[in-house]
């Protein structure tokens, strides 16, 4: 027998409940505990695989300075990401600026103009945008844009810059608009019927009182539109054309670090130095995801505080 | 990625099923023997037809075949995973040297022949080219950007850019191509790398501008073949079986099977039906040349 509790009302205490109540919390918490652990965890692992390359064999210059990334080549292997780089920043870019301006006009839409069922519509559709797979995107960028630009703008291959920005906004879109749209609701009432009351109309409430009071909250949406667009692989590996070059016009093939990693990783001997320097990339890439949900994450808290 | 995580799963199964042997390989489950073959892309297909065709030779052996590149499957040859990794090129000295670190002798088996023809898109009115032409266009340093750099004007394709379609740089495909066409020149950055030999044609087929190679077997009607000289002077030879296997064909390679050490036992006995008139049937079946000749059913 367990020895005599030294206080009887919390024996009392300990029935069904008391150990449900203790076993759900217990739960709980490693759910909650579990999101550090996997993060530290990816983070230990994608360091651990790529750091006997960092210490030997990687140069910061002909990494981050040369286009030539020739991994395969014997017996003098190059691993310059410059042009990796080069292609994952310009279709990011020019994903945010196609994607930019669609979104905050739906997102404004939704949550200052439209009313009732056509909201209700309209936000559903806007998630179900988010919830098309990303293969299926990359397939439209392969078999539908890419002859669309050949015949519209001349040029021999479609698989582009501008195809990929142009399905890479298209899947960073809902995602601004969503996180924009929560933005924009919530700033109060009170701000929108005090500008009403002083004569503005709606349009000049919404540009001169709404946005700026909701400046962070849009800041955030367009940041992790582009993590979303810098972490994308398969939709950018079809429509890019996976060709190493540094972009000078929208029309030129690119290759995105993660379009990189994916297409080699699988053939790669584990351990080699080639893999090392794929999970290089991998680290880059972190980093740089990291870095921009952290900022989305400071800019949403301002929000929060102001 | 999937390719590993599935030869991991094979790996853990097949060590769950039974202890494995360190010799032989390939491990034994209720007296049934599976042999792991694993390796080159290029040779998957014929790899699985031969693993389902020896299903009905010897039923307690059974051979599970996965792709993932010559280099994938050397390495887990190497390591003792696999017992039998297919190749598309020879082992380089690197993996030579990985393998008498670790006390393995690897024995190297040709299983046939395979031509890389260059695809050209129908409009292209080059018919043959020479070696020297595909460096240039291929190789760094080359001058050829334009076609009108190789003398000809492509109906379609008005930038006149040559579209350069290659492979991903650890494709047994890419590597013999750069060996075979531009020996010691690395290639020029600004190929559409494509994932597969399939894609190569398909994005021929639909570029004018294009020029790509792969292997004979991924040929088709709708993208052209050109003949190819080895140089100026000599014989333009069209990629075929037959010419793959005589060595007239400029850019054709042996398809190479690697044991660790001599094989044994079931083993053996794949190898050598794989290398029987039946055997060499199906891999010429599937498009490339038989190792020695045979004469095959219909």
């Amino acid at each position: 027998m367990a020895p005599t509790p030294p206080d009887d009302h919390a024996s009392d205490r300990r029935n069904l409940d008391w150990y449900v109540d203790r076993g759900m919390r217990w739960i709980v918490t490693v759910g909650g505990v579990s999101a550090i652990v996997f993060i530290i965890g990816i983070f230990a692992f994608v360091t651990r695989e790529g750091f006997p390359f960092l210490f030997d064999g990687f140069e910061a210059g002909e990494f981050f300075g040369s286009p030539a990334w020739r991994p395969t080549s014997e017996p003098n292997p190059t691993y310059g990401a410059l042009a990796l780089i080069a292609g994952t920043a310009s279709v990011t870019g020019l994903a945010v600026l196609s994607a930019v301006p669609f979104s905050l006009g739906a997102a404004i839409y939704i949550a200052e103009f439209a009313t009732g069922r056509t909201r209700e519509v309209l936000k559903v559709l806007v998630e179900l945008l988010a919830a098309i797979p990303s293969v299926v995107w990359g397939f439209i960028g392969l078999s539908m844009m890419n002859p669309l630009i050949i015949a519209i703008f001349d040029v021999p291959v479609g698989l582009n810059v501008l195809n990929a920005g142009l399905i890479l906004g298209l899947m960073a879109a809902p995602i601004m608009t969503t996180i924009a749209e929560d933005a924009l609701k919530a700033v109060p009432d009170a701000y929108r019927e005090a500008g009403e009351a002083m004569g503005a109309t709606r349009w000049q409430v919404t540009m001169r009182v709404v946005l700026p009071a909701a400046k962070n909250g849009l800041m955030a949406a367009v940041l992790l539109g582009v993590g979303r667009g810098f972490g994308e692989t398969m939709a950018v590996l079809m429509a890019s054309g996976h060709s190493i070059n540094l972009p000078t016009s929208p029309f030129d093939s690119v290759r995105a670090l993660t379009a990189t990693i994916a297409a080699e990783l699988g053939e790669t001997a584990v351990g080699s130095e080639h893999y090392q320097a794929l999970f290089t990339l991998g680290m880059l890439l972190f980093a740089v995801t990291f870095s921009i949900n952290l900022a989305a994450d400071l800019f949403v808290r301002g929000v929060r505080r102001g | 990625m999937r390719s590993s995580i599935v030869a991991v799963l094979i790996s853990i199964l097949t060590a769950c099923g039974a202890p494995q042997s360190q010799q032989g390989g390939e491990a034994t489950t209720g007296g049934r023997v599976v042999i792991q073959n694993k390796g080159s892309d290029t040779l998957v297909n014929v790899a699985q037809a031969w693993a389902e065709a020896y299903k009905q030779v010897d039923p307690n052996v059974a051979v599970a075949v996965t792709g993932g590149g010559s280099g994938t499957g050397i390495s887990a040859m190497i390591n003792g995973t696999v017992d039998l990794a297919s190749s598309s090129r020879k082992m380089t000295e690197k993996e030579l040297q990985a393998a008498s670190a670790r006390g393995v002798t690897p024995i190297e088996h040709v299983v046939g022949f395979d031509a890389l023809a260059i695809f050209l898109h129908p409009n292209n009115p080059i018919s043959e080219i020479t070696l020297q032409q595909l460096a240039s266009i291929y190789g760094e340093g080359g001058t050829a950007e334009k076609w009108a750099d190789l003398g000809v004007k492509v109906p379609g394709c008005d930038s006149d850019e040559i579209v350069r379609v290659s492979r991903q740089n650890n494709s047994g495909t890419y590597v013999y191509f750069k060996e075979a066409v531009l020996g010691e020149k690395e290639y020029k950055l600004g190929s559409r790398d494509m994932h597969g030999s399939k894609d190569v044609v398909d994005l021929v087929e639909n570029t004018p501008c294009a020029i790509g190679y792969s292997g004979l077997a991924y040929a088709n009607e709708h993208v052209k073949m050109p003949c190819v000289k080895k140089e100026d002077g000599a014989a333009c030879v069209m990629a075929s079986e037959q010419t793959a296997k005589d060595g007239s064909f400029p850019i054709a390679r042996p398809l190479f099977m690697y044991t660790a050490g001599e094989p044994t036992g079931a083993l053996k006995s794949y190898l050598d039906w794989v290398m029987s008139d039946v055997g060499q049937c199906i891999i010429m079946d599937k498009g490339y040349a038989s190792a020695r000749d045979v004469t095959c059913p219909g």
